[in-house]
């Protein structure tokens, strides 16, 4: 157990590296001089000597390669650089950032998976035909709707039709209610989609019959048995629901205006402000990598077959019996 | 056909009816159309007596087994008739009061025990579930009662199973498990359909017993759903077969295997491997073109797929050419599980043997007993630990490259499942031609008239081309495997369990095919079976595998007629039918 939580800590601190030296290369091989933007689109008479000293300042006078081997030392020291526009530090930017997303993001999770989990059960749960074929369609319709669009829909009803909730800012929970709606449409209409087609297949399996005829009810049949194996395929795609809600916080916190991460990452993209764009990337990734890790702590829990460290297809290969 | 027949001297049937089937009749609805597949069912059993329903897939004995506790598919419904269980009629009843009768009065034994429990769930709770759901106990006397009925089950050991969990527990106890959970509820019917065709012959006879025994211990009946007509004689009073929806004939295994009235059973008996005798593969049901041989080799001027540099002993017809394959003491060793030290799995133990050119090498075990990691080894798709492969007298154990290629041709593989061997997406025209482009011969056109010829060589329309194989039967698409394997001209064909998937009477119509074929192209076979009996049939000589030990080698009548191995006569001994005390016609 220990061995292979060391491992896997080996293998994180490997995606972040890569995320590092992925995002170190696009950003920088992006056209745009850093020194200029440094200055502020307002410093019109700056002398090449002025310019020439901030690129000393930061280090930007010196080779890419040595540059790259700079930067990966001060991560290492948690040092994750200077915002170019501000001079503040980023990890000082994140850290105000953070709490307001998570606020939205958390409740925005919450209504995915209850709206998502409820639908999918009630798709499949159903004896009426025609609401369970309804039910199965709601899903693509979700995943397809533009965020930014759906957004503005419900200032529409909620702020201006039924003044319910305020349209702007993060004053209170009043206010995370819409930006969480907004998060938690394309993310529970994944979850619905991958748990309804999931307890489709489950409730196939012949050991659901062996249920039925051991003279269960269909409630019994669904909450005592379907569902726990048909969460499984489910769970895998966590790290991808939450990247999807990561991303989604950009749309979100730039259409109802609040301050998050999702807007410093607008901000910072349409700055080309490097190392504050390189931050929340490796931010974004370590959040990816510990999803995962805790996904893979939780599988032995909820499937006595996983067991950690030893992975199936060494048994498979061994001809032992499953 | 009568209702209900006069029991025989040796049935224990009580003539109180337990069940009562008139005229049922269940229809599948799919988009396009409707399928008859119970058209017309009637059938009584009596308290304690034990029916067999026989038939093949489709036959509809399994959907007749799912209609009486109402658990068909969704798409199907019981169109007519009446299911009468102690009296009450389980058609249209309330779903409260089928639910009240399932588990706890009817008790249901599936077909494949290795997917009919639920994988995250302990064993105990699973067995103990249906006196809670019957309000029979509560959760803890329930507990105590599910390690008395895995014990009745005859599950060892039961304590420590009801802890574990499925996976943890081999097929032939994951059946024990089922069982215990039929009858924890103290029914007065047991369904068990195809109960054992998953698990191997030894294990299944053990099932079988028991639950003759449990049977008539509790004074309960069963209805016995297996295609395999020696099942049937073996442990039934009376036997129904069923046909293309209809019962056809019924009465007690005397009447049905020695008077056969329906054309179908005496077909069926015909087909049935366990009740014919041995070497008697009907060739006539596979008749072969006088020109096949030309055909399949070849050899009219610039015909792509001709074998030139052929050994003339290569085509099987010379009595003192060399054996085809010789495996000298293989061994192959996977890596034992992670962290349990440096121990291996042995998989091939010492094992040697040789398959003579032109006739049939069959390797037989129980799952698990290595024979088809020594065909893989032979086929030099895994590597030997140690030892030797020798292929038309030349070493291939390390051969690679342009060498190992070749080989590829020379040795041609058919699955066992034809369901998941052939590509869905391709046609039968593709699929057959996919060997040929792998090997570069012939031109698009070249391709697709050998396919055309191979086709008709198994026999098989020519329509068929432009087929997929979702629009064939099991027959029908392994014909097309060995079609495909015979596209490159292999000289040995490594059979893996062929007809294992397959209905008996399809069963024998392929293994007549195989005969045939070997008869006309001298083609050598490795054929890897846990079926004695289609052994028996096909093979010239018999190497019987346990553990990943060769434990018996000879000519396949010694084998059977004098067995010298304890586990080679356990195998014999377990064959169904055997104990049949009748002259098969």
């Amino acid at each position: 157990m220990t061995r292979y939580i060391t491992r896997r800590l080996a293998q994180a601190i490997g995606v972040l590296w890569a995320a590092y030296t992925v995002s170190f290369l696009v950003l920088y091989a992006l056209p745009g001089d850093p020194a200029k933007l440094i200055a502020g689109p307002d410093a019109t008479d700056i002398t090449p000597a002025q310019l020439d000293a901030l690129r000393a300042e930061f280090g930007l006078d010196k080779p890419l390669i040595v540059q790259y081997v700079d930067r990966l030392l001060g991560l290492m020291r948690g040092d994750l650089g200077q915002s170019l526009p501000t001079g503040r530090p980023v990890s000082d930017l994140i850290g105000e950032a953070l709490p307001s997303t998570i606020q939205i993001a958390a409740l925005g999770l919450l209504l995915a998976i209850i709206f998502g989990a409820g639908l999918a059960i009630l798709a499949t749960f159903s004896r009426n035909q025609a609401l369970s074929r309804l039910l199965f369609s709601l899903p693509p319709l979700g995943v397809a709707i533009p965020g930014f669009w759906f957004a503005l829909l419900l200032i529409q009803w909620f702020s201006f039709g039924i003044p319910l909730f305020p349209a702007v800012g993060n004053v209170g929970f009043a206010s995370t209610v819409l930006p969480a709606i907004t998060l938690a449409l394309p993310t529970g209409a994944t979850i619905a989609q991958l748990l309804s087609k999931s307890l489709t297949n489950t409730l196939r399996e012949p050991y659901i019959d062996t249920v039925r005829a051991k003279g269960a009810g269909p409630a019994r049949v669904h909450f005592r048995h379907a569902l726990r194996n048909a969460a499984l395929p489910a769970l895998t795609v966590t790290g991808l629901i939450v990247g999807q809600l990561l991303s989604g916080t950009v749309v979100a916190e730039t259409v109802f205006s609040r301050p998050g991460l999702g807007r410093v990452t607008a901000t910072a993209v349409a700055q080309q402000d490097i190392p504050l764009v390189q931050g929340i990337v490796l931010f974004a990734a370590g959040v990816f990598v510990v999803t995962n890790l805790l996904v893979d702590l939780i599988y032995p829990l909820l499937d006595p077959r996983i067991v950690i460290g030893r992975p199936r297809v060494a048994r498979v290969q061994a001809g032992v019996p499953a | 056909m009568s209702q209900t027949l006069p029991a025989t001297t040796d049935a224990p049937a009580l003539h109180i009816p337990v069940l009562e089937i008139h005229g049922l009749a269940v229809q599948y609805r799919t988009i396009a159309d409707t399928i008859d597949a119970v058209r017309d069912v009637s059938l009584t059993i009596n308290r304690g007596e034990r029916v067999a329903i026989v038939g093949e897939s489709g036959s509809g004995k399994s959907t007749t087994a799912h209609a009486i506790v109402q658990l068909l598919a969704s798409q199907a419904s019981i169109v007519r008739g009446s299911i009468r269980f102690n009296g009450t009629d389980l058609v249209g009843a309330a779903r409260n009061t089928v639910r009240a009768v399932r588990g706890r009065r009817i008790g249901l034994v599936p077909q494949d025990p290795t997917v009919s429990l639920n994988p995250v769930k302990r064993i105990g709770t699973q067995v103990a579930e249906v006196l809670i759901i019957h309000g029979l106990a509560d959760r803890k006397t329930a507990e105590t009662a599910a390690v008395e009925a895995l014990r009745r089950a005859g599950l060892p050991e039961p304590e420590l199973r009801a802890a574990q969990y499925p996976h943890e527990l081999s097929g032939g106890m994951r059946q024990r498990v089922l069982i215990a959970i039929a009858i924890i509820g103290g029914p007065d019917l047991i369904i068990a359909d195809e109960p054992t065709s998953a698990l191997d012959v030894t294990v299944q006879r053990q099932i079988l017993d028991h639950l003759d025994e449990l049977a008539a211990e509790t004074g309960m009946s069963v209805l016995l759903i297996t295609h395999d007509l020696g099942i049937a004689a073996d442990r039934a009073d009376r036997i129904v077969v069923m046909s293309e929806g209809v019962v056809v004939e019924q009465g007690t295994p005397a009447e049905v295997l020695s008077r056969p009235s329906h054309p179908y059973t005496r077909a069926l008996i015909a087909a049935a491997p366990s009740l014919n005798a041995a070497g008697d593969v009907d060739r006539e049901l596979a008749p072969l073109a006088e020109d096949i041989r030309a055909r399949v080799f070849g050899g009219a001027p610039g015909d792509p797929f001709t074998v030139r540099d052929r050994p003339a002993a290569a085509t099987g017809f010379d009595d003192h050419a060399p054996d085809v394959l010789v495996l000298n003491n293989l061994v192959k060793d996977f890596p034992g599980p992670r962290g349990a030290g440096r121990n291996v799995n042995r998989a091939v133990a010492d094992v040697s043997f040789s398959v003579p050119r032109g006739q049939t090498f069959a390797l037989v075990g129980e799952s698990g007993s290595g024979k088809t990691t020594t065909a893989r080894l032979a086929l030099r798709l895994d590597d030997a630990t140690s030892g030797q492969v020798l292929f038309d007298g030349r070493d291939i154990t390390t051969a690679r490259g342009r060498e190992l290629r070749e080989l590829r041709r020379r040795i041609q593989l058919v699955h066992q499942n034809p369901y998941a061997s052939l590509n869905p997406r391709l046609t039968i025209s593709q699929i057959i031609t996919d060997p040929l482009i792998a090997h570069g011969l012939g031109s698009g056109a070249e391709r697709r008239a050998r396919a055309a010829e191979l086709v008709d060589v198994v026999a098989l329309p020519a329509t068929v081309l432009g087929r997929r194989p979702a629009e064939l039967s099991g027959g029908q698409r392994q014909r097309v495997a060995i079609a495909r394997a015979l596209a490159v001209n292999p000289e040995l064909l490594v059979l893996d369990e062929p007809v294992s998937a397959l209905d008996v009477s399809i069963q024998a119509q392929i293994l007549g095919l195989l005969a045939s074929l070997q008869q006309s192209l001298g083609l050598s076979y490795l054929f890897i079976s846990h079926d004695l009996a289609v052994v028996r049939q096909i093979a010239h000589r018999v190497g019987v595998m346990r553990l990943g030990e060769l434990v018996e080698v000879g000519d396949v009548a010694d084998v059977f007629r004098s067995p010298t191995h304890d586990y080679t006569r356990a195998l014999l001994d377990a064959i169904p039918g055997r104990s049949t005390p009748l002259a098969i016609p």
